[in-house]
């Protein structure tokens, strides 16, 4: 039982880390991907916000599964995500200030992320708590990569720094549109493209070694 | 008192727009955004959640949550007079005026988890915060922001139904070239960034 329990935990982790990723193969949660993503710094704070609200919520929801009317789920689902981003918005305005001041209006918006009210339709309420778990920590952390490496080429390219420190000489002209809000949607367009052409490329060698 | 609405308006619609400029509501943004139809319907409803939503929280904030001291309640309290909201539009349209509720019907729910909704309620509080006539503000403000998100959607879908019979580069089918269509469109709109009204 226990062993069944464990590997139903890894593989949804896995599942949601890699080969269902909320951001480059789900495309869910586009507004915080492409708002904050100016730094690595935010990237990596967003991320890791909302995978405590994803795995906290997933947990109770997937509890709470047999309890809930199905008429009312949705609601139920938006009041216990809503209950778990004002706990997050709070520790991060008492603990970490500055990154609460950057990210603004984008943690409360938490609540309105589709991947997490997505998660708790299509998997926390019908699996077991482990497994929703699981699938909690994967697509966070899925979205966090996914958050971090859009937020390392925008400030890079942008700003010529990488979490703040300077990667270049002083000669080094940046590409200010890339941190501007057009950068989000080509940074975005283009790794999409270049993730479309590897995996076109795996499948084709896939079918000629069978 | 008119000229400074004015700016709000204008403001909201062109400078900072909702979609383009500030990341908010890109899914239906790019959800919704194959027929120029389907994307003025979508935009329409959302004008018209926005302005009512506006005046509701507004009302929830000076009422409810600032006399009982319960500010940091704000996100729970809003969302769920969204959700209600939306919910109530939906039965209310349906009764009333069918020709409407049919042409929005598939839309109507999905408006819920439009941030752009929560995110202009969470705006109004702390941009116009606790100043006089902050109501009107809100309210206009609410509105043309659902006015943005109208016109960026319906510009998009229109360049996008351009797109279907398009020579694309077999990489950049789908997602990728939407979103450089969008990257492009933005930059168009950071040119109104230059407005000023002094």
């Amino acid at each position: 039982m226990s062993e069944n329990k464990k590997t139903s935990f890894i593989s949804a982790f896995f599942n949601g880390l890699i080969k269902e990723n909320p951001t480059f193969v789900l495309m869910l949660g586009m507004c915080p991907t492409l708002a904050v993503t100016t730094g690595v710094i935010n990237g990596i704070g967003m991320g890791l916000s909302t995978t405590a609200v994803l795995i906290c919520s997933n947990i109770v929801i997937s509890m709470l599964r047999k309890f809930i009317p199905n008429k009312i789920r949705i609601a139920s689902y938006i009041v216990i995500v809503a209950g778990f981003v004002t706990v997050v918005e709070m520790l991060l305005k008492a603990y970490l200030p500055s990154l609460s001041q950057s990210l603004g209006i984008y943690i409360p918006l938490i609540v309105v992320n589709c991947i997490i009210l997505g998660r708790a339709e299509a998997f926390a309420s019908k699996n077991p708590v482990g497994a929703s778990a699981g699938d909690g920590l994967g697509m966070g952390l899925g979205f966090t990569c996914a958050l971090t490496l859009i937020g390392s080429v925008r400030e890079i390219l942008g700003a010529g720094t990488f979490a703040g420190h300077a990667l270049f000489g002083s000669g080094f002209q940046s590409v200010s549109i890339m941190i501007l809000p057009p950068g989000a949607f080509l940074t975005l367009g283009i790794l999409l493209a270049i993730i479309n052409s590897i995996g076109r490329k795996v499948k084709k060698e896939g079918n000629s070694n069978d | 008192m008119i000229s400074e609405l004015l700016i709000i308006s204008v403001g909201a619609i062109l400078i900072n727009n909702f979609v383009l400029v500030q990341f908010l509501g890109i899914c239906p943004f790019l959800g919704v955004s194959k027929k120029v139809e389907t994307a003025s319907g979508m935009g329409f409803a959302v004008v018209f959640v926005m302005l009512c939503a506006s005046a509701l929280t507004w009302v929830v904030q000076q009422y409810l949550l600032i006399p009982f001291n319960l500010e940091y309640m704000q996100t729970i309290a809003f969302i769920l007079v969204i959700a209600v909201l939306v919910q109530f539009v939906e039965m209310f349209l349906q009764k009333s005026i069918p020709s409407l509720y049919n042409s929005l019907g598939v839309y109507l729910p999905l408006i819920t988890t439009n941030c752009a909704v929560l995110g202009v309620a969470l705006q109004n509080i702390s941009k116009f915060g606790g100043t006089e006539m902050s109501f009107l503000k809100s309210v206009v403000y609410g509105g043309s922001a659902g006015l943005g998100f109208t016109l960026s959607i319906v510009l998009f879908a229109g360049v996008r139904e351009r797109l279907e019979t398009a020579d694309v580069p077999e990489f950049l089918k789908g997602m990728p070239i939407v979103l450089i269509t969008a990257a492009l469109l933005s930059i168009a709109f950071l040119g109104f960034s230059g407005l000023s009204f002094n």
